[in-house]
């Protein structure tokens, strides 16, 4: 979470303004979610095995520590580093130490989201090392100056002539034009010299076998497989939750992760290594297993669930709040449902107090989780919290618990009520309430009290 | 970091002071597949299709003639191979160029690779490169713009969770594992599909019928 993010209700304000946002947010969201239900409609053991990925993570979690001693010393095994970061500046020491014992100025990166919590690449910056992103999305927002609204697709919020404007200014030039084939060239030709010639690459990780040591990229433009594989040395960022116990378990998770998040039935690379192999690949490879709050999350006993997260984005797109706001009002790297529970629970609920709160509860999230995550759950969990942090309820809640404390009380403020808000009622709707209760109407219309109540109803027809 | 390994250690455990329990996991979801091998061919060769790479079926003994087709379509003549290809791949008219160490560089201005694999799922259209015998290393399926992949409808299985345990049984779970389901892609530019980014743009399956 940056510093300076602005509370949830502030940003989404100014969000819901952007038209462009909200029509591009709506398309998106919607044909990934069809598609998504089309290829999990396809598998009859949908249910088992999000029954299976959700034990497999709280199996994780419960031996946590025993799961990381066997992966440290299964990488080591196999010929790789192992590093222990507490905290994001520790891990981007151990990158900024690794480029310069080699004397490294540029290197490439596979998009992700744990690099981009950590804020890598200002880090590397600041150390004199610049970090080229290689995911298309990704190194249009790198290009732009911009950052994400969907971790899955993070420039849904540029549109094609958008994007077009920012390659023509940065990497291409004039005679570009804004089809999509020919902006994917332009990326493909920047970016390939680089790939062939870098001499490090920093990617993060979807799952760490403590079982072998191996380690598991999810991917599907080829950027992944580049720097994994072409660069002779790479540092791998691993959040210490993104374990499974062993290499059968992918067999879970490489069928729960692309249908859930891309809908499609495989995505097109996964790549799998373990250690060093010396006929193949990066013949240096560090991993550095990332805390960072997450041992925070995982002391709370309702909330640690959401660390099975697998980054799908499932939740983001049946999200009737996210789907109209977008990621960036969430103020984090981690938008949407998983991110309004996630975010709290890493860095502690007082400073993303509001993201709680940015959710219907539908339920919605919990449905298409592939591990099960009851968000809902969590949410109203760390809604207390938020307001017990917060500390006493306001003279405007503990006026409304005296009255409804009573049934008498509460017969009499109706009945007062009813008079009160007659000159407030515009067009069958209270549009406005005079303050302190104005902070409901803010963002609502109320329907008036009704002239009758339902137990005065019921005493009237004896 | 060494003194944050330790603390790391003792955050977990003191985030687990509550010691949740965590049962053995369930796994009754499929395993096994059910189709007949026709029939699981069938469906290996539709959903390669349907990601829009091309899949051709090649009877027993005319694999050589659907590999010298595939390169003069397109124009390629310079093919990297792996050493241990088999060698009735190694079709006249093609300039077959063994990869000995070639540079990243050299790769990048070669027509086209030819490899065979180590299994195939059905279910999900996916070729499985493990580093074996005529695979070679993971450079040279990566570079050229060009894959076309040798597969023995043999070597197919239906599920997922079937060609784990294959992996396993050939003990191929250290060694470098690339699943390959379809062309590189891209949906990034509103979310319109564009085919080809990084990886190889064209991606040839050919299925041959066991004798």
């Amino acid at each position: 979470m940056s510093a300076t993010a602005r509370p949830f209700p502030e940003a989404a304000h100014d969000a819901l303004r952007d038209a462009q946002l909200r029509s591009n947010l709506f398309v998106a969201t919607q044909t990934i979610r069809d598609k998504r239900n089309q290829v999990v409609g396809e598998l009859s053991d949908w249910e088992e095995l999000r029954e299976a990925g959700r034990a497999i993570k709280a199996d994780v979690l419960a031996n946590l520590d025993r799961y990381l001693l066997q992966f440290e010393q299964a990488v080591a095994d196999a010929g790789g580093q192992v590093h222990w970061a507490a905290d994001a500046g520790e891990a981007n020491q151990v990158v900024l130490d690794v480029a310069r014992a080699h004397g490294v100025t540029e290197l490439v990166k596979v998009k992700s989201l744990t690099t981009d919590e950590i804020g890598l690449n200002a880090a590397l910056e600041a150390g004199g090392v610049s970090a080229i992103e290689t995911d298309l999305a990704e190194l249009i927002l790198q290009l732009g100056g911009d950052w994400s609204s969907h971790i899955l697709v993070p420039a849904i919020h540029r549109n094609r002539t958008e994007i077009r404007d920012i390659f023509r200014a940065t990497i291409a030039d004039d005679a570009l034009s804004d089809d999509p084939g020919e902006l994917a060239e332009a990326s493909r030709t920047y970016l390939r010299e680089r790939f062939l010639t870098a001499r490090m690459a920093v990617s993060g990780a979807n799952f760490g076998v403590a079982e072998t040591g191996t380690v598991c990229v999810v991917e599907s433009e080829g950027n992944g497989r580049m720097c994994t594989t072409l660069p002779p040395v790479l540092v791998t960022i691993l959040g210490i939750e993104k374990l499974i116990p062993s290499f059968a378990d992918l067999e879970v998770f490489l069928q729960l992760l692309p249908r859930s998040s891309t809908g499609e039935r495989m995505n097109p690379y996964t790549s799998l290594w373990t250690g060093v192999n010396a006929a193949d690949g990066p013949q240096e490879f560090h991993v550095v297993l990332l805390d960072a709050g997450r041992t925070n999350a995982l002391a709370d006993t309702v909330g640690r669930q959401a660390l099975h997260c697998i980054r799908c984005s499932a939740c983001l797109n049946v999200c009737p709040v996210y789907s109209r706001t977008g990621g960036q009002a969430y103020g984090s790297i981690y938008p949407g449902p998983i991110g309004a529970i996630l975010t709290p629970l890493l860095y502690g609920v007082e400073h993303a107090p509001t993201l709680p709160f940015a959710s219907s509860l539908c339920g919605a999230c919990y449905e298409v989780c592939p591990v099960k995550i009851d968000i809902p759950s969590v949410l109203l969990h760390l809604r207390a919290k938020a307001v017990e942090s917060a500390g006493k309820p306001s003279l405007t809640m503990a006026a409304a618990g005296w009255l409804f404390g009573g049934r008498r009380r509460f017969a009499a403020a109706q009945r007062l009520g009813r008079l009160a808000q007659r000159p407030l009622i515009r067009a069958g709707k209270i549009r406005r309430l005079p303050p302190p209760l104005d902070a409901w109407t803010r963002t609502r219309d109320l329907r008036p009290l009704a002239g009758e109540s339902f137990r005065e109803w019921w005493e009237r027809r004896g | 970091m060494s003194g944050s390994r330790e603390l790391i250690l003792e955050r977990v455990r003191r985030a687990l002071a509550d010691a949740p329990l965590a049962p053995e996991s369930p796994r009754d979801y499929r395993r096994a597949g059910t189709l007949s091998p026709v029939a699981r061919t069938e469906l290996f060769y539709e959903r390669v299709c349907d990601y829009r790479a091309e899949a051709r079926r090649v009877r027993a003994g005319e694999l050589p003639v659907a590999i010298t087709e595939v390169f003069a379509a397109r124009g390629a003549q310079r093919v990297c191979v792996p050493n241990d290809i088999a060698s009735e791949w190694r079709v006249d008219g093609v300039n077959f160029v063994d990869d000995e160490e070639l540079s990243w560089e050299e790769l990048d201005h070669i027509d086209g690779v030819l490899t065979g694999c180590t299994l195939a799922i059905a279910e999900t259209g996916t070729i499985v490169l493990s580093a074996g015998a005529g695979e070679g290393r993971r450079a040279i399926t990566l570079i050229p713009d060009l894959h076309v992949c040798v597969i023995e409808e043999r070597q197919i299985v239906e599920t997922v969770p079937e060609a784990m345990t294959l992996l396993t049984e050939l003990g191929a779970q250290r060694r470098p594992l690339t699943f390959i389901s379809g062309p590189s892609a891209t949906s990034d530019i509103e979310l319109n599909r564009v085919e080809g980014v990084h990886g190889p743009r064209n991606l040839v399956v050919l299925i041959e019928e066991s004798a």
